[in-house]
């Protein structure tokens, strides 16, 4: 169990470090943090008397000395205070980011599972067909689609399939004349303004699992117990995913949680192109209105979010490989 | 972003950085390069990826004084199809996509080879030290290196970006402070193995300075690493460029792949059904991406035997009069030279 201590004594330094980057970066900015920052909400035009009050309080205009500063915005973020958002005034910060993570979740999840199982089983595919047509032809394939910009092939499939075709919807994550409840009217409508924003980021991320996996169970393949399998007699659909797939698939789970942060920076481009409302449509509209406390509230979440999710994996690993618990 | 790109590269490479077979003896320098640089050659993987790049480098330095209008000018009327004129049409605002791609290359690529050199010199210094050093120092740079690389890089880059004033520097800056992590973790690792390597334990014992060994001895056994990091390096800059001016966080009026495409989203192009505006600069840093991600999975392929496709393995063959147990298992040759 040391380990699960050591990840998470690693986790509690990587949150620490990311409060303290939020809380340095605004006042390392050249010049004088809060007036720039006025200086640039004044030029949008109106500003309210609570957005000046707000701003002063985020950004330690007190005179106070800043290590007293510092201690309050700690104590701040971790009861959940992120201050008051200055777009969507008076709502409080972390109203405002609930409502964006549920769709996010619901967004990525789905991508990430899709993309996952797809890329896999074909990378297992490519490694066990070595050589053959197939698996000369698809990490090219595979590479050039993971080289397309999120940002380039999402704007493509909205045009192609919402504006040419029609077939989906264009924007939003549900039909806006219905309320969020549990009928079924609703869940599809869920589903289908659903499946573009998933299938840009499936086509651009299948790749890297395909690949990983591909790589990992090449190097497995050529394991003894492979050969001895073989020898043995098994039929080669139970050696390949028995024995090949079942031991490829634990090293791919650890680039499974490293690579969250990037199936992550897709998804809030997508999300910002579908006008899809989850954390990533937050964050580009809080940089628009220069919302600062919105976008550092945003940052802190995902950023809680990823360091959770991946201590969520490292558990999850020590249960699925027993030598991790000797250490 | 070519992010999955670069998670199929860390795969990779932590497959390289591992099990690579013992090099008992320090091959020759010279001797090694050309050797890996002809089994490039020979790839036709890297032979595409090659072409590509190069071809947009020349695009980049030479096309500025090739292209017909100038980009930032208003040369015709708004959204107008591809036509003899203007070959790539105009955009919202009537200015020359052919030109504004052709420009645009030269801001996108050299902030990509710029922010891939301080990235793979931040990568080597941090990463070696850490590798080598090894105790208190190794433990405080890697739980800083794999913070960087846990901190969701897209909205850090945002947040830095919001912050700073607009400009090609800034961009460069934020860049560099989130890019550097990738390499040095693979190149830590690479290290740690290499320097248990005997002729490390001889360069320490005729007297060499740390320096010394890590400079001369360790780092060209790992130069396909480093070479491969730039590569992904670049990549991931021109990617995160473009990202960050599509969402409006760069300087707007800089003629760049990223920006075009802001413009093409803001003027509604898709909306007008303008796809001309879009595809250009969108394919033209997907063939970048691609490009390199080509050469480095054919140093992949080179430089770690395991991953060498069979086609590779039975032209090595063809020269040499050899028998191959056909199996799963990684064929092994030996070539005349004894390597």
């Amino acid at each position: 169990m040391s380990y699960i201590i050591r990840r998470a004594i690693f986790y509690l330094i990587a949150a620490w470090a990311s409060i303290t980057l939020n809380f340095f970066l605004p006042r390392m900015m050249p010049g004088d943090p809060g007036s720039v920052l006025m200086a640039k909400l004044r030029g949008q035009g109106d500003i309210r008397p609570e957005t000046i009050e707000a701003m002063t309080k985020a950004y330690g205009l007190s005179d106070d000395p800043l290590i007293i500063q510092y201690f309050g915005y700690m104590r701040n973020i971790l009861s959940g205070e992120f201050g008051v958002s200055t777009s969507w005034f008076p709502a409080p910060v972390i109203d405002v980011i609930r409502t964006g993570l549920i769709w996010t979740i619901i967004l990525m999840g789905t991508a990430l599972l899709i993309s996952f199982g797809i890329g896999s089983v074909l990378g297992v595919i490519g490694a066990w067909k070595r050589g053959s047509w197939m698996d000369n032809v698809t990490p090219p394939v595979f590479v050039f689609l993971g080289s397309l910009p999120y940002f380039w092939i999402a704007p493509l499939l909205l045009f192609a399939f919402a504006f040419h075709f029609n077939i989906f919807p264009a924007r939003h994550a549900y039909n806006t004349d219905l309320s969020p409840n549990f009928s079924w009217s609703f869940i599809s409508s869920v589903i289908g303004h659903m499946i573009l924003p998933v299938l840009s980021i499936v086509i651009v991320s299948i790749g890297g699992w395909l690949l990983g996996m591909r790589n990992t169970m090449i190097a497995i393949l050529s394991e003894d117990y492979v050969t001895m399998a073989e020898a043995k007699g098994l039929g080669s659909r139970r050696v390949m995913f028995g024995y090949g797939a079942r031991n490829a698939l634990l090293p791919t789970l650890t680039s499974f949680g490293m690579s969250l942060g990037f199936i992550l920076s897709g998804s809030l481009f997508t999300e910002m192109v579908f006008a899809y409302p989850g954390l990533g449509y937050l964050l580009i509209n809080s940089v628009r209105s220069l919302d600062y406390p919105l976008m550092q509230g945003l940052f802190m979440m995902i950023t809680f979010a990823v360091l959770f999710a991946n201590f969520i994996i490292d558990i999850l690993y020590v249960r699925l490989d027993p030598r991790i618990r000797q250490h | 972003m070519s992010s999955s790109v670069n998670t199929a590269l860390e795969n990779a490479q932590t497959e390289v950085s591992t099990p690579e077979p013992p090099k008992n003896q320090p091959v020759r320098k010279a001797k090694r390069a050309s050797g890996v640089v002809g089994l490039l050659l020979q790839n036709r993987k890297a032979a595409v990826g090659a072409f590509i790049v190069v071809f947009y480098v020349l695009v980049a330095v030479l096309g500025p004084y090739l292209v017909p209008y100038d980009p930032t000018q208003i040369v015709g009327r708004r959204h107008t199809p591809p036509s003899w004129e203007h070959w790539f049409g105009t955009d919202g605002s009537g200015k020359d996509v052919l030109s504004q791609t052709v420009v645009g290359a030269r801001s996108s690529l050299a902030t990509g080879f710029i922010v891939g050199s301080i990235v793979t010199v931040v990568g080597i210094l941090i990463g070696m030290t850490a590798g080598y050093m090894r105790g208190r120092v190794d433990d405080f740079l890697s739980t800083l290196i794999n913070i960087v690389l846990i901190i969701p890089g897209l909205p850090l880059l945002i947040v830095l970006a919001a912050f700073l004033p607009a400009g090609f520097w800034s961009i460069i800056f934020v860049l560099s402070v989130t890019g550097w992590a990738w390499g040095s973790r693979v190149l830590r690792s690479q290290t740690m193995s290499l320097r248990e390597k005997d002729f490390v334990a001889s360069a320490v014992t005729v007297g060499e300075g740390k320096l010394r060994i890590m400079l001369r001895e360790i780092l060209p056994n790992m130069m396909s690493i480093v070479v491969a990091g730039f590569f992904g390096a670049v990549n991931y800059a021109i990617g995160a460029q473009a990202g960050l001016e599509f969402l409006g966080l760069g300087n707007p009026s800089n003629v760049s792949w990223g920006n075009n495409l802001y413009w093409a989203q803001n003027n509604s192009a898709m909306l007008v059904g303008a796809w001309w505006t879009l595809i250009p600069s969108g394919l033209s840093i997907a063939l970048v991406a691609f490009g390199f991600s080509m050469i480095n999975y054919a140093i992949d392929e080179v430089t770690n035997p395991r991953l060498r496709s069979q086609r590779q393995t039975a032209s090595i063959l063809k020269k040499q009069p050899a028998k191959v147990r056909r199996s799963r298992a990684t064929p092994v040759l030996m070539e005349g030279n004894g390597d």
